[in-house]
């Protein structure tokens, strides 16, 4: 028969607190990060803020000799190459979750399903020096002189794509961004298909539909909030990505009609500018952008998040 | 029977297309590695780690650079895991299902794909700005803030695997939840919690952007923690763009080992969880 020791209780119970403690004040200290973050970005913008005020976001002018800066350039490059990332990663996202749900054989699931899995763990500085060294040569090669011929005359659409082909360029980083959140869009459809009941494609099937009616008509109605979910994840992705775009968009602070001219984000200005950057209103400018890019970001994940948290919480942080 | 066939060839277009979407992703891929391959081997030396980052137009190695990084990257594991698992221990035992809890686990699924360069701009103005210099445990705080995420998330999501049993059994000896968890709890989810410790030094080591404006770069051997320390990625990132070859091999060189080193830790994190996904299936 065992005597609990009073002494021995008390101290269990100061352990427990202690412990108890330390968990919820780590818990906790996420939470202050992200307040941090917030609020030490809106003190560090506040010079540039107070100064250009709302111009901030409307001007082109981008000029450190007079002191003069304007945000639109960089959300401009940071829109339109994300625009172009989503345009080319969530079809063929779409059709990877697609194969390895419904076409792959098992014994490849695995394997294929881990490679694009390796593909988003791939450093994005790599991605740079991939796309700098042999993706822009390959594009200004083939690629764009292709588009400058064919769609360079056509109305409307045809200033998207006039102008030498440089290579590097607000194309060529919106093509290396695709790349880069293709597996994250791939693989959050592929979880999100995973969860449709069997049953609901199997009577699909028995109604004497083919594969494609069934992921048409089927999956994707039923797994809708997942599909637009996983979208906004790698359009947060897109949106921040920064030292891969800073590798291939040619860092120029204007806004061109054409896709194939240079351009510049947000977050590769701050990346390229931020070290270099003398006096206050550059700096506080350059984190002026900082804090845009924060809070689009900010939105678009959140979204995402409340979107693919109606679905069942699983799988692993990709 | 116009029609039938008209919707199989619909179907064999898009499974077909679904199939070059698959070729291209995997391509890409293999694409990458190649090039690394291919540009990167031809560095490789003892050199590369035995001698210091080279002045333009010398040979060199990048001792400096593995060494800071490596410093950064444990140092950034050692202050962010604690505290995510501690925090993921509060998830998953003390605070499960309170109003607390669902905010921090949406905020920390935000964090997880926040841009880095924001941490970056964060830590600058708390650390750097503070101490007036870059400096090496500016960049590791800046590592530790992107690794809590991902130690948070697993460590919840492998203390949820714990059979209930295990965890009634310790209590019902008289153990508090702290005992429980010390003893039970984490021996039981140990190779769970390894393998986010394994992705969160995946993450981090070839984190570029968040160590640009807090570590900085160095050119020279330095292992003082408060001044600006080399490392990998803003070597590559600065040698890659200039003109010099010697600096551009040194870049692929490092591009090849930041690669494979994160591709080992990566895929050593999956054989784990397919081991234990098996021995859950079979031994139960």
């Amino acid at each position: 028969m065992a005597i609990i020791d009073p002494r021995h209780a008390a101290k269990q119970l100061i352990y427990e607190r202690i412990f108890r403690a330390l968990t919820l004040g780590a818990a906790v200290l996420v939470l202050l990060i992200l307040g941090g973050v917030a609020i030490s970005l809106a003190r560090g913008a506040w010079p540039a803020i107070s100064h250009f005020g709302f111009s901030f976001v409307t001007r082109e002018i981008w000029n450190p000799v007079t002191d003069e800066y304007g945000a639109l350039a960089p959300i401009y490059g940071t829109v339109v190459t994300s625009l172009i990332a989503m345009l080319l990663a969530v079809p063929a996202g779409f059709g990877i979750a697609l194969f390895l749900t419904e076409l792959c054989p098992p014994l490849l699931k695995r394997p294929i399903g881990v490679a694009v899995e390796l593909l988003a763990a791939v450093p994005s500085i790599i991605f740079g020096i991939w796309g700098l060294f042999v993706l822009a040569p390959v594009l200004q090669r083939h690629t764009q002189p292709w588009l400058i011929a064919h769609l360079g005359h056509v109305p409307f659409i045809g200033n998207l794509f006039k102008g030498p082909p440089f290579g590097i360029g607000v194309l060529t980083a919106g093509v290396v961004l695709a790349i880069m959140v293709l597996p994250f869009i791939a693989a959050t459809m592929r979880d999100v298909f995973d969860t449709v009941p069997p049953m609901l494609k199997e009577s699909g099937y028995g109604l004497g539909a083919t594969t494609w009616e069934v992921m048409w008509n089927v999956v994707v109605p039923h797994s809708r909030v997942g599909i637009v979910g996983g979208m906004m994840l790698g359009l947060g992705r897109a949106l921040g990505e920064t030292m891969a775009v800073t590798f291939v968009i040619g860092n120029a602070h204007r806004i061109s009609s054409s896709l194939l001219a240079p351009g510049t984000t947000i977050s590769s200005a701050i990346a390229n500018e931020f070290t270099e950057a003398v006096g206050d209103l550059y700096t506080s400018s350059l984190i002026a952008l900082g804090l845009l890019l924060f809070l689009i970001t900010f939105t678009v994940i959140a979204a995402a998040q409340a979107m693919l948290r109606r679905l069942e919480r699983g799988g692993f942080a990709v | 029977m116009n029609r039938r066939a008209l919707r199989k060839a619909k179907n064999a277009a898009f499974l077909f297309l679904s199939l070059v979407a698959t070729m291209t992703g995997l391509a890409c891929l293999a694409a990458i590695l190649w090039t690394l391959l291919s540009h990167g081997i031809a560095g490789m030396s003892w050199h590369l780690f035995a001698e210091m980052t080279p002045p333009p137009g010398s040979k060199g190695g990048l001792l400096n650079a593995l060494y800071g990084s490596g410093m950064m990257t444990l140092l950034g594991i050692l202050i962010g895991s604690p505290i995510g698992v501690l925090a993921g221990t509060y998830l998953a035992e003390y605070g499960r299902n309170s109003r607390l809890s669902t905010v921090i686990r949406f905020i920390n699924d935000v964090l997880l794909s926040a841009p880095s360069i924001i941490i970056g701009l964060f830590v600058y103005e708390i650390v750097v700005v503070r101490m007036g210099h870059f400096s090496a445990i500016a960049g590791a705080l800046a590592l530790a803030i992107l690794a809590i995420p991902v130690t948070l998330r697993t460590t919840e999501d492998m203390l949820n695997l714990v059979p209930v049993g295990m965890k009634d059994s310790s209590a019902a000896l008289g153990a508090y939840p702290w005992r429980t968890t010390l003893s039970v709890l984490y021996p039981a989810a140990r190779s769970g919690i390894v393998t986010g410790l394994l992705l969160a030094i995946a993450r981090i080591s070839g984190e570029t952007a968040p160590l640009l404006f807090t570590a900085l770069n160095n050119q020279f051997w330095s292992t003082q923690l408060n001044a600006p320390m080399a490392n990998l990625p803003v070597v590559i990132f600065q040698f890659a763009l200039s003109p010099y070859k010697d600096w551009q091999d040194l870049a692929w060189a490092g591009a090849l080992i930041i690669t494979v080193t994160i591709l080992i830790l990566s895929i050593s994190a999956r054989v784990i969880l397919a081991l234990l996904q098996a021995e859950r299936g079979s031994g139960r």
